[in-house]
């Protein structure tokens, strides 16, 4: 891979990393209201789906999610080396055919939102 | 080089457990599986969003509704915060060091910052969720 290639890819990874650490944290604690019953007013359909239906909302969801796909199948490509999976290619082509199509998906989703 | 070099033998599955830093980057590494599962889980409730649909979004909540996801739930928010959030505070000051002219901004600064700025981002989303 060239040096230009490999600055594109360790930025999005590192990006990803730091998103994930800021935002991740707070993401699971409402799901943890959700499963506990108590969903928080701003996750009521209403309220959702204006969110989500806004240009801010989607562009921040889209991001969010991207850069968190990105970010997770880098890694678990590398935790597969570690746990002794030695088929580097096909370990590469499965998870980021996995993000790519969850992003994709995304897109369509928010776009459908309306 | 002799003939015959040695070659230390080592498990490919479970090299790690031999030294507790190796132990410790593992159980950072398995993160990215968390990372996978909720980012899949926004990407259904974005599913369950665009259907146009009040009852379907209740039904997406309604199944996610258990005391054992809640367990599992409080679990993973207490191994992401060990092993992701904090780790990543925490080499923060080596994967980007501030320089101001000669001098370097000493890492607790950057450290620092970053629990701040985490604060607020939670805070902005807890507000953004209606949660406080």
């Amino acid at each position: 891979m060239t040096i230009a290639k490999k600055a594109v890819v360790w930025i999005l990874f590192a990006a990803g990393g730091t998103l994930t650490a800021f935002v991740y944290p707070a993401l699971i604690v409402l799901f943890l209201l959700v499963a506990s019953g108590n969903v928080p007013e701003g996750l009521r359909y209403e309220q959702i789906h204006t969110f989500a239906a806004s240009w801010p909302g989607k562009a921040t969801l889209f991001v969010v999610v991207f850069l968190s796909l990105w970010h997770a199948a880098h890694r678990l490509r590398v935790v597969a080396h570690d746990f002794g999976i030695r088929k580097d290619k096909l370990v590469a082509n499965a998870v980021y055919l996995v993000a790519a199509t969850g992003t994709v998906l995304t897109a369509i989703y928010l776009l459908l939102i309306s | 080089m002799s003939r015959r070099p040695f070659v230390r033998t080592m498990s490919k599955t479970t090299w790690y457990m031999r030294n507790g830093r190796y132990k410790v980057y593992m159980l950072r590494e398995v993160t990215s599986l968390l990372v996978g599962y909720y980012t899949f889980l926004v990407i259904f409730a974005l599913a369950a969003l665009s259907a146009d649909s009040p009852d379907l979004w209740n039904g997406f909540l309604a199944a996610q509704q258990s005391p054992v996801m809640t367990a599992l739930h409080g679990f993973a928010l207490l191994y992401f915060l060990f092993f992701q959030t904090f780790p990543w505070f925490k080499l923060a000051p080596k994967a980007m060091p501030v320089q101001i002219g000669e001098k370097k901004l000493p890492g607790g600064y950057i450290v620092i910052g970053h629990y701040v700025a985490w604060a607020v981002v939670s805070a902005f989303i807890f507000w953004l969720a209606g949660v406080v």
